[in-house]
């Protein structure tokens, strides 16, 4: 098994942010039937809900997934195959499971990682007016993805 | 095939009805599906119920699905029923872990109705 120094020197942040981009449209694609493109303009910063899925073994950090109510609400009409107004109180159930799967699909993705490191149950924020204090000693990873024109951004902050 | 029932265990209803509507893409006729949030809530759904197929995550609270597996040959209604893993752990060594402890297949999150069928209708051909 890879020291956490070994994996980290083997595999760049661009590969990373490449598998992380991967690991995202794999789940969207398979999940909600949605294929998620490269933003073609310059889009706005999502805010409204956060997705957040915490790792910890060799690899310690936090995975989070953030968008607007709107493409919240109709990710989970996508996933639960339910009309976009019928969506409830399980929005939070469904964003959270899709930052789950993209973090284990994530880190399978990376060699030494899937048994080096494990998943925290996800957390799911609601709202904007909150601010986040992370322990990562490196600039967090972090790409963005358009969900039917709307905007979605992945991030993976963490420790090495 | 006849109509089947089945027990879907997962923390998450939202997982637990995907499962529920990948069973049925995956063309299974299901008369009936149960339940439960964890393993011992499946462990309780077992004792009043007979099922013929049993899916369930490995992550969970309370009880995981790994030890829901180990305590399965004690549980009259589950003797025989092919329990297929669900879960977003996919390394080796789960997979592993897993099927040493009674499973009969394993599916890694994200999957689809057809990943599911592959693993669904060999372990339900082969149940004792």
């Amino acid at each position: 098994m890879n020291t956490r120094s070994e994996l980290l020197a083997s595999n760049s942040r661009e590969r990373w942010v490449t598998l992380l981009e991967l690991a995202t449209r794999e789940v969207f694609q398979l999940m909600l039937g949605s294929d998620l493109a490269s933003p073609e303009t310059e889009a706005g910063r999502p805010q409204g809900v956060t997705s957040m899925v915490g790792l910890a073994g060799q690899l310690c950090g936090v995975l989070s997934i953030r968008c607007d109510l709107k493409a919240a609400r109709l990710m989970t009409s996508k996933m639960l195959g339910v009309e976009v107004d019928k969506v409830g109180a399980e929005m939070s159930d469904a964003l959270g499971e899709i930052c789950n799967m993209v973090a284990g699909n994530f880190k399978n993705k990376i060699s030494g990682l899937g048994d080096g490191c494990m998943l925290s149950p996800p957390t799911v924020i609601t709202g904007s007016d909150y601010t986040t204090y992370s322990i990562a000693d490196k600039p967090a990873l972090e790409t963005m993805l358009m969900f039917e024109a709307m905007p979605v951004v992945i991030s993976l902050e963490f420790n090495a | 095939m006849s109509s089947l029932r089945a027990l879907i265990v997962d923390d998450s209803s939202v997982m637990r009805k995907i499962v529920e509507r990948s069973l049925r893409q995956a063309g299974l006729d299901l008369s009936q599906v149960l339940e439960a949030g964890n393993g011992a809530e499946a462990l309780a759904v077992l004792q009043t119920n007979a099922v013929d197929l049993i899916l369930c995550d490995i992550n969970m609270p309370v009880m995981d699905g790994l030890e829901f597996v180990k305590q399965l040959p004690g549980v009259e209604n589950a003797k025989g029923v092919p329990v297929i893993m669900i879960t977003t752990e996919g390394s080796e060594a789960h997979v592993v872990q897993a099927l040493s402890s009674g499973a009969r297949g394993y599916i890694r999150k994200p999957f689809t109705p057809d990943q599911v069928k592959t693993q669904v209708i060999p372990a339900l051909a082969g149940k004792a």
